[in-house]
């Protein structure tokens, strides 16, 4: 880990290794309506990609089919080694190996902060409750909030409840983590903390996919930017030449707007 | 102060006078103000309040005369409760209720095995006293006290277990308060967790599990107590092989628990719909299977909301069970129709304190419960804030 946090740019670090995400020739509607067109993507392990598009595009049915919370219609996915199936057993298995966080946190408003992080530990891993306790200190410690605790999620701010939500994902060690527009709801001086967290966690070399717009993060830490419209991808690229010279009309226009 | 020092300068926008105050407003404190502000503010009002003062006025001083005034508090028959045998005018007959209290609390439980109902009542106060207070210690233990080791325990003390000296007595001597307890504790404990199983099947994605509680619930719904009751005491035994007897109380606890659980499922649905989509999606997220899921994420929350709707079928279900008569169980009721009518204490007021005294259980019970609602809810809102 230490050897990790002393990189400095973490976009000249190559996503080596063998794909860790597959999805291939993936369909989904919703009724009548074809919410995703022949997706095909690979995502490599610790390779950092950045997902944008405008709104209704897809990007979050994409990245939620990938823990299942979705569920494609045609096409293959296949998340570290095994295929998403409707195989109920198999689906928890991978939920426990990928992380999501999500717009609007989804903490457990009910639960303490470390119960919240706790909770999966010692009911899916069966961990004990001390190990676990110790596991969520250390990453409540990492997205800087030990003290909050024994507070619960109404307590805090947006800004950090969502690193909670983050810290919560991460007591389940996940190989993979999903974040689904993390910083859209929140107000606009939380939006640093957040990320800073993410790009610590890009910079151990964690596998993200991330939805967002934030262009700022997508070009220190992506290794990918993927362009989203009307349920295909229109365009992938590294992040320089993607802002630099895109090559749609789609993507120009969609730049021009977000990018004014 | 500053007035003061300025008051001689040229300062013409300051105030040259210290302004006298302002006179106090009149009349903010006081019973007068009060009733002036709340009671008669406008003349509807007013006259809403003159008609309630009114209504108080011909309802309050004759029912605390026959309750409390006139009433007889102690005798060994009718001859003290007949005005013409007292010789002063007679409210409630209370030395009735004194003299028939064993029989309202035991029903026709033998006398000499009534000491196990006490211990029943004890047990059940403890259960209760531990799994209600909040900060009691262990309610984990608690709960599994009351939900396994006291339905046991109650079924072999009430019941009787000759290999450990306690006399067998039928279910047919039970009555009184003994038994609106039972049927309303039975009732309870069962309609909570099958209420909450039939919830979520109603929500479930299985479409035949679906089927069979949306019918279960809507048909039960749609019943009257008292058929459900009647329909119980008559068809279960049908149900079952030939042979194989019901008990007669047996019969009614099943109706009761039955219909108190279709209630309670359309009150835990409700608190279901309540948890927003995304507390499932974190959970799911997590690896977390169904029945953790439900168990640890989204019934707590459920539960938490539906609290007045929960508290609400309890009070009703407990009022409810006064039905049971209709099929010749032994309830308070029951109990107190059939000493109203007894010779020995024939006289004009007796039928109304025993109705009064129903009253007073039933009340005192329904108000716990509604103010422990209450009490719960108001923690749980300081607990966790949104
Ligand atoms: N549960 C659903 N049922 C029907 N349509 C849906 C559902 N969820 C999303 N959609 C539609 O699918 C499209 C893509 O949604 P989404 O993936 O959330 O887009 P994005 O995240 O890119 O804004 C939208 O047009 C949305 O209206
Ligand atoms: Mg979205």
């Amino acid at each position: 880990m230490a050897a990790m946090a002393k990189q400095t740019s973490t976009t000249a670090k190559p996503a080596t290794g063998e794909p860790i995400v597959q999805l291939i020739g993936v369909n989904k509607w919703y009724g009548e309506f074809h919410v995703l067109r022949d997706i095909n993507l690979s995502v490599n392990k610790g390779e950092r990609i950045v997902i944008c598009g405008p709104s209704g595009s897809g990007k979050s049915t994409m990245i939620r089919c990938i823990n299942r919370l979705e569920e494609h219609q045609k096409g293959r996915i296949i998340v570290d080694g095994t295929e998403l199936t409707n195989d109920l057993k198999k689906i928890d298995e991978i939920r426990r190996e990928v992380g999501m966080v999500f717009q609007h946190f989804n903490l457990f408003p009910h639960l303490t902060i470390l119960e919240n992080c706790t909770l999966a530990p010692i009911w899916v891993k069966k961990m004990p409750k001390k190990d676990a306790e110790e596991i969520a200190m250390k990453y409540l410690t990492r997205v800087k909030i030990p003290e909050q605790a024994h507070k619960y999620p109404g307590q805090l701010s947006g800004g950090q409840q969502q690193r909670v939500a983050i810290a919560r994902s991460l007591c389940m060690s996940p190989k993979i983590m999903l974040f689904d527009e993390p910083t859209s709801a929140l107000d606009p001086e939380m939006v640093k903390e957040v990320l800073d967290t993410m790009v610590s966690l890009a910079e151990e070399g964690m596998t993200m996919l991330c939805v967002t717009h934030e262009m700022g993060f997508a070009r220190q830490v992506a290794n990918r930017v993927i362009f989203m419209d009307a349920g295909q991808i229109v365009e992938a690229n590294e992040p320089n030449e993607f802002f630099r010279n895109p090559q749609h009309e789609r993507t120009k226009l969609f730049l021009s707007q977000i990018l004014h | 102060m500053a007035v003061q020092s300025l008051s001689g300068g040229s300062l013409s926008y300051v105030q040259a006078r210290q302004s006298d105050p302002l006179p106090p407003p009149t009349l903010v404190r006081g019973p007068i103000a009060w009733a002036r502000q709340n009671l008669f503010s406008s003349v509807p009002n007013t006259i809403l309040t003159l008609v309630v003062l009114y209504l108080l006025y011909l309802l309050v001083p004759p029912l605390v005369r026959f309750l409390f005034i006139d009433a007889v508090w102690t005798g060994a028959d009718r001859a003290a409760c007949r005005e013409d045998m007292a010789g002063r005018p007679v409210g409630a007959c209370w030395a009735f209720v004194v003299d028939r209290i064993g029989y309202f609390t035991y029903g026709a439980y033998p006398v000499a095995e009534r000491w196990r109902v006490d211990v029943w009542f004890a047990m059940l106060a403890f259960g209760l006293g531990w799994l209600l207070w909040l900060k009691a210690p262990r309610r984990d233990i608690g709960a599994a006290y009351f939900f396994i080791v006291f339905p046991i325990a109650s079924f072999v003390l009430l019941t009787g277990w000759r290999a450990i000296g306690l006399e067998p007595v039928s279910t047919a001597f039970w009555g009184g308060i003994l038994v609106t307890l039972l049927v309303s504790v039975v009732g309870i404990v069962f309609s909570l967790p099958f209420g909450i199983l039939l919830a979520l099947g109603r929500r479930s994605k299985l479409p035949l599990v679906r089927l069979a509680c949306v019918i279960f619930i809507e048909v039960i719904r749609g019943v009257p107590l008292i058929t459900v009751l009647i329909m119980a005491n008559t068809m279960l035994p049908l149900f079952l092989p030939a042979g194989i007897t019901v008990d007669r109380l047996l019969r009614p606890l099943v109706g009761v628990a039955i219909f108190a659980s279709a209630y309670m499922a359309e009150v835990v649905r409700g608190g279901l719909q309540a948890v927003p989509k995304g507390q499932y999606e974190g959970a799911m997220s997590l690896g977390l299977g169904y029945w953790r899921m439900m168990g640890l994420i989204v019934l707590p929350q459920a539960l938490r909301i539906v609290i007045p709707g929960i508290v609400n079928t309890f009070i009703g279900l407990f009022k409810d069970t006064s039905l049971v008569y209709v099929i010749g169980v032994f309830d308070l009721m029951k109990t107190i129709e059939s000493a109203r009518i007894d010779p020995q204490w024939a006289a004009p007021t007796v039928s109304n304190t025993g109705y009064a005294f129903a009253a007073l259980f039933y009340f005192l019970c329904c108000f716990g419960m509604s103010r422990y609602s209450l009490m719960v809810e108001r923690r749980l809102a300081a607990g966790q804030r949104r």
